[in-house]
Order: structure tokens, then sequence, then C-alpha cells
């Protein structure tokens, strides 16, 4: 037992607190910020290595053993997005600085920022379901000012939507605690998974999995996904990087950790629904992102469609499958977080953010051009990038557990990513210049960031080996759940 | 005591829903709230509801209520109240800068 696992939770409510303080010095305020996120990718990087040696790490908080008191569990896939997401939680913070602007970053821009990471932080590495609950409400409000942060009427408007879903969303979270703590009396996870598969998964449990799923996935954006392309079109780029990176993902970690630890003694039933929602979240998610003309619409619908593609992992729940939803997972946050930041900057370099008034960007920007492009091509999976492995595994593991149409739909939605990204690159790269003057802006800094960022995504694919290696000690314990038990409940 | 319980949970869902699906944005906020309610309840009466003295060890009793569900719905009260203070505060703003609150205006694409 340690307190290693209390650290990146630690460090950015600290950080926090500590901004809250500095609210007219911004230049403390960015160092402060960028020591934090350093801190924390070190911090995560010893993590990762430690559970590479020793296996799961716990850490009963004030000495009360589980279930009685609430326990903070490290294992694997929880470590691997704890270190993805503070790797992208750095890029995005050194990104907002060039491109937030000192109107917001004066009204707790990064004091916003620093927790919306401890309730991301918290919710990988929490091992109590209520707790969870808790780290996703500070996670969310922390994202409900950053969306409404500047206030512009767009702005304004679209958070009354968001608000409302997730007020719903958190309201139908605690309903369903409500019915578990009823059917079987604990909070912990780890012994919920005992007492679930003690009480034998029937019909009331089944429900109570099914309400956990329709609210989870309404975090996620699996097939209930009609709030989502609004709500992250209205915030600025660094914003909107943030949520497209790691809000929709904490919530695939939870139907993840729920549907591989919890309720799995009736997978015919449960993930069947995950299969199909999947199934409907790719199809409609691709629509979707062929659809549009505007740079974030473009991007969210394509956010939607990798949720479905992760899901469908989890779905088909073979070795194979849940080790590619891993890799696909950490892929996807990175490769996103990318994405997002190019957009950003395509936009700031045009000056709007609608494909048809743009034209021409290639002989400007030509190293931001042929990025995006490499982009493209590592977010369909193509073999030297790091989309191909996690794509490869959850296929095979489709195919293993007999789910043909799946499987095409998931390849079909790879050739709509292509698709969509292709069109953007050539309505805003080729061709002629339009009739208006592109705004002069200095993107020389964002753009070495981004490639940077590019340069991790390659080493990803290009080193999907040592990777794997990695991810497939976390797929083991989502295979067998024995392992999670014991490793909490040992004492 | 349970079935009343439950029945009186179901009616505030009942409203709450109702209200949520409503077009004036103060009526919706309204609606949150009659549905955290309603959770608040459920979790409450979900945990049993036998008779047993507070869960404050002075009093002696041979039994006691489970002292757990009433420590998570303290602290569920605690944030549905700061997010129905912010959303108060959001619909407040979006009445002067938008002048509207009917949810039937706030539609379309453009900025």
């Amino acid at each position: 037992m340690s307190n290693l696992l209390v650290l990146p939770i630690l460090i950015p409510l600290c950080t926090a607190v500590v901004l809250i303080f500095l609210k007219e010095k911004l230049l403390l305020q960015r160092l402060i910020s960028v020591v934090s996120a350093v801190l924390n990718v070190i911090v995560a990087v010893i993590l990762v290595q430690r559970i590479h040696v020793e296996g799961i790490q716990t850490l009963q908080m004030g000495g009360w053993m589980p279930p009685y008191g609430i326990v903070f569990v490290g294992d694997m896939l929880a470590a691997l997005l704890v270190l993805t997401t503070s790797v992208v939680g750095l890029a995005i913070l050194l990104y907002s600085f060039r491109s937030i602007g000192e109107e917001r970053e004066r009204f707790y821009y990064y004091t916003f920022f620093h927790f919306l990471l401890v309730g991301v932080y918290g919710s990988f590495l929490t091992g109590d379901i209520f707790n969870l609950f808790v780290f996703f409400e500070v996670m969310l409000i922390a994202s409900y000012a950053l969306i409404s942060i500047g206030g512009t009427k767009l702005q304004l408007r679209e958070t009354s939507k968001y608000l409302l879903i997730n007020i719903v969303s958190s309201t139908l979270f605690v309903a369903a605690v409500a019915y578990l703590y009823a059917a079987v009396g604990t909070l912990n996870m780890a012994h919920l998974s005992q007492r679930v598969a003690d009480a034998g998964q029937d019909g009331v449990l089944n429900v109570i999995a099914v309400l956990f799923l329709i609210v989870f996935a309404l975090k996620a954006g699996l097939l209930l996904f009609f709030w989502l392309p609004g709500s992250y079109s209205a915030p600025p780029p660094a914003v909107r990087a943030l949520f497209g990176a790691l809000l929709t993902k904490v919530g695939l970690y939870a139907i993840i950790r729920t549907f591989t630890l919890i309720f799995v003694n009736d997978p015919g039933f449960t993930h069947t629904w995950i299969a199909w929602m999947a199934g409907a979240t790719m199809i409609l998610g691709g629509l979707g992102a062929v659809a549009y003309n505007d740079i974030p619409r473009i991007f969210n619908y394509n956010v939607i469609i990798s949720v479905g593609f992760v899901a469908f992992g989890i779905a088909s729940a073979t070795p194979d499958s849940l080790d590619g939803a891993v890799f696909y997972l950490l892929h996807d946050m990175l490769a996103k977080g990318l994405m997002f930041i190019l957009g950003g900057i395509i936009i700031t370099a045009a000056g709007t953010d609608q494909l048809k008034a743009m034209g021409g960007l290639i002989k400007r920007y030509p190293l931001l051009g042929w990025m995006f492009f490499a982009l493209a091509l590592t977010l369909v999976g193509i073999p030297p990038f790091s989309g191909f492995a996690g794509k490869v595994l959850i296929i095979r593991g489709g195919l293993e557990s007999g789910m043909l149409t799946l499987s095409l739909i998931g390849l079909g939605s790879s050739f709509l990513v292509l698709y969509s990204l292709i069109k953007m690159f050539r309505l805003a790269f080729w061709g002629n210049e339009p009739e208006r003057e592109y705004p002069k802006v200095h993107l020389r800094g964002v753009t070495v960031l981004a490639a940077g960022l590019l340069a991790l995504v390659i080493c990803m694919g290009v080193g999907a080996e040592q990777v794997y290696s990695y991810v497939s000690q976390a797929g083991e314990v989502l295979v067998s759940p024995a392992l999670y038990i014991e490793a909490v409940m040992k004492e | 005591m349970e079935l009343i319980m439950a029945v009186a949970v179901g009616i505030l869902f009942t409203v709450g829903v109702y209200l949520i699906l409503s077009k004036s944005l103060l009526r919706i906020v309204l609606g949150t709230s009659l549905l955290t309610h309603g959770v608040h309840l459920l979790l409450l009466t979900m945990a049993g509801l036998k008779t047993g003295a507070a869960p404050v060890l002075g009093g002696q009793a041979e039994a006691y209520v489970d002292p757990l569900p009433q420590a998570l719905i303290l602290t569920s009260i605690v944030i549905s109240f700061g997010v129905t203070a912010f959303f108060f505060v959001l619909a407040y703003r979006a009445y002067q800068t938008l002048g509207t609150d009917e949810m039937d205006s706030l539609k379309g694409e453009e900025q």
C-alpha cells in the first residue's frame, strides 16, 4: 500500500485551489499550471511502471478495510488512462496559452481546467460506485463552467441544454445506485461484483445493469448522443479538445468497468444491448460526419463514431476485443486531442469554421496540411499509425464472437471517417484561395506543439508491440474480474 | 410504508419529467429540482424504512436505521444544490443576453 495512487488527484486539486488566489497574475498561473501538469505526467509514468512490475495497487482511504471504506484501485487500465489523460491534458494546456485569450484566463480558466482533471483522474482510479458519481459531478461541474465561460450567445444557449441533459443523467445515476444498494447492499465495486455473482444476476439486477448502461451511455454519447454535436460546438477550441478527448472517454471507461467487473454474469442479455447500441452509434455518427460542412460538427461526429467502435469491442467481450478496446481508447484520446487542436489551428488560420469558405491553405501552411493528412490516416487506422492495432484487435474479437454484421459496420464506419476527413482536407487545403483575405496569425508555436503530439501518436503506432505488453496486462483484469476482487479484498 | 413512499417518488418523477418537457426554462429548472427530490427520497426508501433509533450512538438503542444512505443523500443534496444554483444563474444570464426564456427560440444554427 502506498499513497502514490492518490497523487494524480491531489496534484491538480491543490493546483486548482492555489490558482484561485492568483486571479490577476496570469504568468504565474500559467507557470504553476505547466509545472503541475508535468508533475502529473511523471507521477502517471511511475504509477504505470509500478503496476507493470508489482500488479494492481490499492489504497484504503483512512485505513478502513474494504468494503467499509472508500478504496482507490489502480489497475493497468486505470493507470494507462491516467497517463494518457495527463499527456493530452498537458498538450491542451499548452495550446490554451496561445488560444484561450486573456479575458477567459482572468476568469479562473486554469482553475476549472485542473478541477476537470481532478474529476477525470478520480473517476479512473476510484473503486467505489458512489465515489464514482461524486467524481463524475466534479468533472461535470467543471465542464459546465468551461463550456459557459466567456458567455457568448451560442455558449449560453448550448450550456442550458448540456446542463439539463447531465442533471437528468446524474439523477438517473443516483437512482441506479439506490436500486443497486437495495438489491445487494454494498457500494464497493469489488464487493458488488461478488454479491451480484452470488445473487446470480436475475431479472432485477439485469434491469439495474441496463439503467447503468443508459446513464453511462448518456455521458459517453453511445446512441444517446443527441446533445453532443451541439454542445461540443459551442466552447472555444481548447475546451472543445478537452471535452472531445476526455469527457466521453470517462463514460466509456465506466461502461467498461461496470460490464467487465460487476454485471458479467448474463452477457447474452446486457452485452447484446451494448452491441446494438454500438452498431447504431457507428452508423448514425458516420452519417453525421459526412453530412456537415463545418469543422466542429465533423469532429464531433467523429468522436461519436469512435465511442461506438470502443463499445463494440466491449460488447464482443473476447480477450482480443477487450485488449483492442483498451488500445483503441488510448489511441483515440491522443488522436482526438490532436484532431481538435489541429482543427482549432485551421480555424484560426482560415478565420472561419465553414469548409466552403476555405481553400488553398496548403500553400501557406504546408506542414499543417500534411500533419492533418497524417492524422486522418491515423484515425482511419492505416497500418504504420496508432489506430491500426486497436481496430484489428476489435474486429478480430468481433469475428471470433460471431458478430459479422457489427464487424462490417465497424469497417464501414472507417470509410466514413476517411471520407469525412479527406473531404475536409480537400476543401480546406487544396483548391484556390477564396476571395476574402486570410487573417495574418502566428501559428509556429502551436504547430510545433501539434507536431509533438503527432510524433507521440506515430510512436504509439510504430511501437505497438511495446505498448501492447502494457495493454494486455490491462486486458487480463478485464477478462477475469477475480484478479481485481482479490487485489481489493485481500485482507 | 415503502409502498406509499414508492408512489410518492413516482409522482415526483412524473411531475419532474412533465415540467422538464415544457417550454419555459424556469419550469425546466423546477422540474430538475423535483426530479432530484424524488431521487433522494428513493435513496432513503430503497435502503429500508425499518424503525430504529436515529444513527447517533448516544441513544443506547437496540437497533439503528441505516446511516449509509443518509450520508449518500447528504452528499447528493449539496451537489444538486450547487448545480441548481448554477442553472438558475445561467437561466438568468440567458434571459438577459438572449431576451427570452422559451426553449423554442433557443434553436437554430446561427451564432
